[in-house]
């Protein structure tokens, strides 16, 4: 028949395995931290299994050879004979790591196995109690011709309730050589007395030919134990000179494998993003369209138009309810990025000697799959920067008369159009002295004087900043928090920090709910439309023109609650033509983008609407202090603020 | 072509099994584990049930022990999917009920010849 291609399941078979490893990796953790779960060891056990059950199948033999010896240790401890103990933990702890990167390889087509993954296989092996032994095939000893064998075959009369039926043995049996039957049927009781279900003949079986046992027995193999069996061979009238070959399977002709997609999983499809990308922008014309419309209607002064306008609330509710369920299938759960931190947490905390429990919450939230992607690494820095610099030692939380085991809190949830995502500590918080000092050493600061706590807690943004008396291996690898920043403002997000000292240093990123789409304030320069990001914006003001301080450089300053802001004139930042308006005719919209605030000087606002954002890149060029585009209800294009791109722009001029 | 039930935790394995069947004409349904099978299987009459034996829920010796006590399940052949490594497996399966097992790993004609042998 035509080979079925396996390599088409492939994927599958990465995905769950990786899948399988992080179940593991939860369920070894859970019993480091001393669970008595008796399921956690099923789980474990259960996933090892599968990844060597389709390693073996899909002809990963690596893979398949180093799980099964993890998976024999495994065994062990489930069924009782072993108890898990934190060697055991640790190794298999190791073995995750290694099956992962074995089946990164694999899926890379690369030999998998390599001096790591055998030193372990072999540590392995040692704990379940032998060498790494080789599967011995059974050698089963060519016998010398036989003239063939006689089967005495009494089922019991429960076999036919296996499944298993007599007549299709014999025809097995037929097929390896002339059968000859003979049913007894002594048993046999009254139709009354009979139960249909039941089995009540055995037979006397003559099977003619040079067959080997094996090739017999294996025809039996199913029922052995469920009725009386005996095989004895038959003397050889004329032995022969060799033993048999066994029949080459015989060819059943070409039968096609229809390529019948199976959809192998109902409940969880995996859809190319780039078909996703192209179902959401087909969804931002819809958007556009139904706008374009509504104002429309507003124009139109018929008899039809209660009807046109219902017609169009429709429209509106069906298009954001589509938008909505789009944008769903781009979401996942941040629990696949949360899912590495124990781990992590263990391991650091271990290495540093200090006690640190880890507190997830909120691990069903949803947060788009490329925001999710690009969000991992930020929150490693953070969680890194924690344990190390962040808790104090366990001696001094006891001297301090605080809990030896520091908490580290991990939470996602959504607030507003955003998701924020905390990574919270209830360590030392920031040393002030020692951030003014390092600042002061970096050439940031001349002094310290009069700096606010959350001006101090700013400083550790700045580039090449690092506070670590002497570079660990941990967190000192001359990634600073400005790369978090950068990183996270990236994604149209932010990164706030807020230290108590004593009590604990808590990051908090905000993060757009898509990236495709925003909620944006429009206003008019101009005469042209711009779009301020909701997320940035504090609050609009209108400031008279003796609330203006003029600076030098030509940059001007506005009062706004008790700090001087710069203010930005749009117009003048985008090269606008047209008249320039006064400060006391326009609006300040005040934004705030890495942890600055500033005021931008807009004529007038024009409402608030969802943009679905455009690359400019992609249609145009790279624009400094522009995110994108969109386009507007009346075909126009508005550029949408890059206020983080501003904020630096203005930090620029400032330092220059 | 006969009415197949694929039973495993394993959305490859699972599949892998359910094209190499329909390839052959079958018509199979798929069940994520026991459980799942023994309510895809209430009330309708597949022809074979071929399950893994270590699944989450309910796992392939439960569900046989569970096919066995349904009326319409009395006598059709079932076949658990198992490793070489666990041969006491085989045993505790046979206890259950199984018809009889294929020994992973298994390649497609291996699986299409064993299905034929219980198909007749």
């Amino acid at each position: 028949m035509a080979k079925v291609d396996l390599a088409q399941f492939h994927r599958a078979f990465f995905d769950e395995s990786n899948e399988g490893l992080a179940a593991m990796e939860a369920a070894l953790l859970a019993l480091d931290a001393g669970s008595d779960d008796g399921e956690l060891i099923h789980t474990i056990f259960r996933a090892a299994h599968s990844i060597k059950g389709g390693a073996a199948t899909f002809g990963f033999a690596d893979v398949a050879a180093f799980t099964h010896v993890a998976e024999s240790l495994l065994e062990e401890v489930r069924s009782g004979r072993r108890a898990i103990d934190a060697a055991a933990v640790e190794l298999l702890l190791r073995s995750v790591d290694v099956v992962r990167v074995m089946l990164e390889r694999s899926a890379a087509g690369i030999a998998a196995a390599d001096a790591e993954s055998e030193a372990l296989r072999s540590a392995l092996a040692a704990m379940v109690g032998g060498a790494v032994v080789a599967t011995v095939g059974p050698a089963s000893a060519a016998v010398a011709g036989v003239a063939g064998w006689d089967v005495t075959f009494r089922p019991f009369d429960y076999l036919l309730k296996t499944g298993n039926e007599p007549l299709r043995m014999f025809r097995e049996l037929t097929a390896l050589g002339r059968l000859e039957t003979l049913a007894n049927l002594d048993a046999l009781p009254s139709l009354v007395a009979m139960d249909a279900e039941s089995a009540y003949t055995s037979w006397q079986l003559t099977l003619h030919g040079d067959i080997p046992r094996a090739k017999v027995d294996a025809v039996f193999d199913w029922v052995d134990g469920d009725c009386e069996l005996a095989v004895t061979e038959r003397k050889s009238a004329s032995p022969a000179v060799s033993s048999t070959t066994p029949a080459a399977a015989t060819p059943n002709g070409p039968r096609a494998v229809r390529e019948v997609a199976a959809n192998p999983d109902a409940q969880s499809i995996r859809v190319g993003t780039e078909k996703i990308d192209l179902l959401i922008n087909m969804v931002g014309e819809l958007v556009i369209t139904q706008s374009m419309l509504s104002q429309f209607a507003d124009g139109v002064d018929a008899a039809g138009l209660e009807q046109f306008r219902a017609g169009l609330a429709m429209l509106a509710r069906n298009t954001r309810e589509l938008q909505e369920s789009v944008m769903g299938i781009r979401m996942l759960p941040i629990s696949h990025v949360f899912n590495r931190f124990p781990r992590l947490v263990r391991d650091l905390s271990q290495k540093l000697d200090k006690k640190v429990s880890l507190d997830l919450r909120g691990e069903t939230t949803e947060l788009d799959k490329s925001v999710l992607e690009k969000i991992g690494d930020p929150l490693v820095h953070l969680v890194r920067n924690a344990i190390d610099h962040g808790f104090e030692s366990t001696a001094r939380r006891r001297e301090a008369g605080k809990n030896e085991t520091g908490t580290l809190r991990l939470e996602a949830f959504h607030r507003g159009g955003s998701i924020v995502v905390e990574v919270a500590d209830d360590g030392a918080g920031l040393n002030r002295e020692a951030i003014i000092g390092k600042a002061i050493e970096r050439g940031l600061l001349s002094s310290g004087d009069g700096l606010s706590d959350d001006d101090v807690a700013e400083l550790i943004f700045a580039p090449g900043f690092s506070t670590a008396a002497a570079t660990t291996d941990l967190s000192g690898r001359g990634v600073g928090m400005d790369v978090v920043r950068r990183n996270v403002n990236d994604l149209g997000g932010s990164v706030a920090i807020r230290s108590v000292t004593g009590k604990g240093t808590t990051f908090t990123i905000t993060l757009p709910l898509t990236l495709a789409i925003i909620d944006g304030l429009t206003a008019s320069v101009a005469g042209e439309t711009y779009i301020v990001p909701l997320v940035s914006i504090i609050e609009s003001v209108q400031i008279q023109a003796d609330g203006v301080k003029s600076v030098a450089g030509g940059g001007e300053l506005f009062r706004f609650r008790d700090a001087w802001l710069p203010i930005v004139r749009i117009a003048d930042a985008f090269g606008c033509a047209g008249s320039r308006r006064g400060i006391g005719e326009g609006i300040v919209i005040v934004v705030e983008g890495e942890g600055a605030r500033l005021g931008l000087f807009v004529d007038e606002l024009i409402g608030q609407q969802q943009a679905v954002v455009k690359s400019l890149e992609a249609n145009y060029r790279r624009v400094s202090g522009i995110s994108g585009a969109t386009i507007l209800a009346d075909g126009a294009v508005a550029l949408i603020v890059d206020i983080a791109g501003l904020v630096r722009q203005q930090s620029r001029r400032k330092a220059a | 072509m006969a009415k197949i039930l694929a039973v495993d935790d394993s959305a490859s394995m699972r599949s892998m099994v359910a094209f190499t069947l329909r390839g052959a004409g079958h018509d199979v349904e798929e069940a994520e584990n026991g459980q799942l099978a023994v309510e895809a299987a209430k009330g309708r009459k597949f022809d074979l049930v071929l399950a893994d034996v270590n699944m989450p829920v309910m796992d392939g010796i439960a569900m046989v022990r569970e096919l066995r006590g349904l009326a319409e399940y009395k006598g059709v052949p079932i076949l658990m999917l198992t490793t070489e490594s666990h041969p006491e497996r085989k045993q505790e399966g046979k206890a259950a009920g199984a018809t009889g097992w294929l020994v992973k790993p298994f390649d497609p004609d291996q699986l299409l010849a064993t299905v034929g042998r219980v198909l007749g």
